[in-house]
């Protein structure tokens, strides 16, 4: 990856050099650190946060909880937040409302229910755009709402965290929980996306 | 600090590279440079406010051109450097070349003091302030006007924090701006929400 020093060691070198002075320093083992990738890689994925939705869907006691505290009712399904990551909010969208997610100052998310930030989410374009040009860049990204949808752009500026609860699809009511997990995406939690026929 | 983190409302960049964008990590090095960090805060070298602010005070040039990883590493390279956790020295011996870090941090600052307390319906203002330090409160807001539609439990006050300063835990306030307050005549109408620690918030006139 370029950067603007150009003596710069390639940038694998420099997380290389990081990675042996802690090891020579007995900070951690290599397998620590692989330990660690493979949770990301593993366990910070999507799949958690569908299985959160499936229950809301399915189950309007356990919607309730987790919509007054998501941070507690997560933990119903076995899933788990970082300590510093204390609350988390649970948007319900609705037939005439969205809600969509971002951070302009860095570009924290609740990785650990709706996986790791895909790399748009990341970049300078969809940080400084989405809070000021919402229906636009939603729009650029191909979803096309009406003007009777209303935006709420939630901007992640504390250590409480969002997660966006679409809306379900008319044609997989009664759908069992595991067949309705399948159908829920990342980017439908992060609210770039609906799941509705009508928007796919 | 005003910096170019501060992404919120800014002109010019293009669309969204949606299509092109959707793995997580594209090469071996990301993950673990992003488990290297996620180490050292399980280690107790550093907390997240410092992580983020050792981010921000990267040279502007190298922070626009480095990808996220890229900016992880760096940031929380330089902590360990400035902790005395390893030398700079022995960074750039053992990758073979320059290792680019952040600059220097400038002073935090401890919470307001006295902070009044909010309730659901009430109208805010964001301070008109200017903190060279640490600051979680996005340039957009600075000086605007919402309503507090939800409090949370009290969190570590950023602008001290990232300076490993004491201070008292502060509740945040999820405030709903109108995107056409912020930017008249000049964005799509949304409602924009912004968690806003209590130190930042003036009662609205
Ligand atoms: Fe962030």
């Amino acid at each position: 990856m370029a950067s603007t020093d150009q003596r710069a060691a390639p940038v694998e070198r420099r997380v290389a050099a990081l990675e042996q002075a802690f090891v020579e320093r007995n900070l951690v083992r290599t397998e620590d650190v692989d330990a660690v990738v493979h949770n990301a890689e593993e366990n910070w994925v999507p799949e958690n946060g569908a299985k959160v939705v499936a229950r809301a869907w399915t189950d309007a006691d356990f919607k309730r909880r987790l919509l007054e505290n998501g941070k507690a009712a997560v933990t119903e399904l076995g899933l788990a937040m970082p300590p510093h990551h204390k609350h988390l909010v649970v948007l319900e969208n609705t037939p005439t409302l969205q809600n969509v997610i971002c951070c302009t100052l860095c570009s924290c998310t609740a990785f650990t229910i709706i996986g790791l930030p895909p790399g748009w989410y990341k970049d300078f374009e969809y940080r400084s755009r989405l809070v000021r040009q919402s229906r636009t860049v939603l729009r650029e990204m191909g979803l096309d709402l009406p003007y009777e949808i209303d935006i709420k752009v939630w901007d992640t500026t504390t250590d409480t965290r969002y997660m966006v609860l679409p809306v379900q699809p008319e044609e997989t009511i009664g759908w069992p929980e595991d067949k309705l997990r399948e159908i829920v995406t990342k980017d439908s939690m992060i609210g770039v996306s609906r799941l509705e026929a009508l928007y796919r | 600090m005003d910096g170019v983190h501060d992404l919120g409302g800014k002109q010019g960049f293009g669309p969204v590279r949606y299509a092109e964008g959707r793995a997580v990590f594209k090469a071996p090095w990301e993950p673990r440079a992003n488990a290297l960090y996620g180490l050292g805060v399980r280690l107790g070298i550093m907390n997240m406010d410092e992580y983020r602010h050792a981010i921000e005070r990267m040279d502007p040039r190298h922070y626009l051109s480095a990808c996220y990883y890229e900016r992880s590493l760096t940031g929380f390279a330089t902590l360990c450097v400035e902790k005395g956790v390893v030398t700079r020295e022995e960074l750039e011996k053992l990758a073979g070349g320059a290792f680019p870090l952040a600059l220097p941090s400038a002073e935090g600052r401890p919470n307001a003091e006295p902070r009044q307390t909010f309730a659901v319906g009430d109208r805010v203002r964001v301070k008109n302030e200017f903190v060279s330090g640490h600051v979680r409160m996005p340039g957009y807001i600075r000086g605007k006007c919402g309503v507090v539609v939800g409090i949370t439990p009290a969190y570590p006050f950023p602008d001290a924090a990232a300076h490993n300063l004491q201070s008292q835990d502060e509740p945040t306030y999820d405030v709903a701006f109108d995107s056409q307050e912020l930017w008249p005549q000049a964005a799509d109408p949304a409602t924009v929400h912004v968690g806003v620690f209590e130190s930042y918030l003036d009662p609205a006139e």
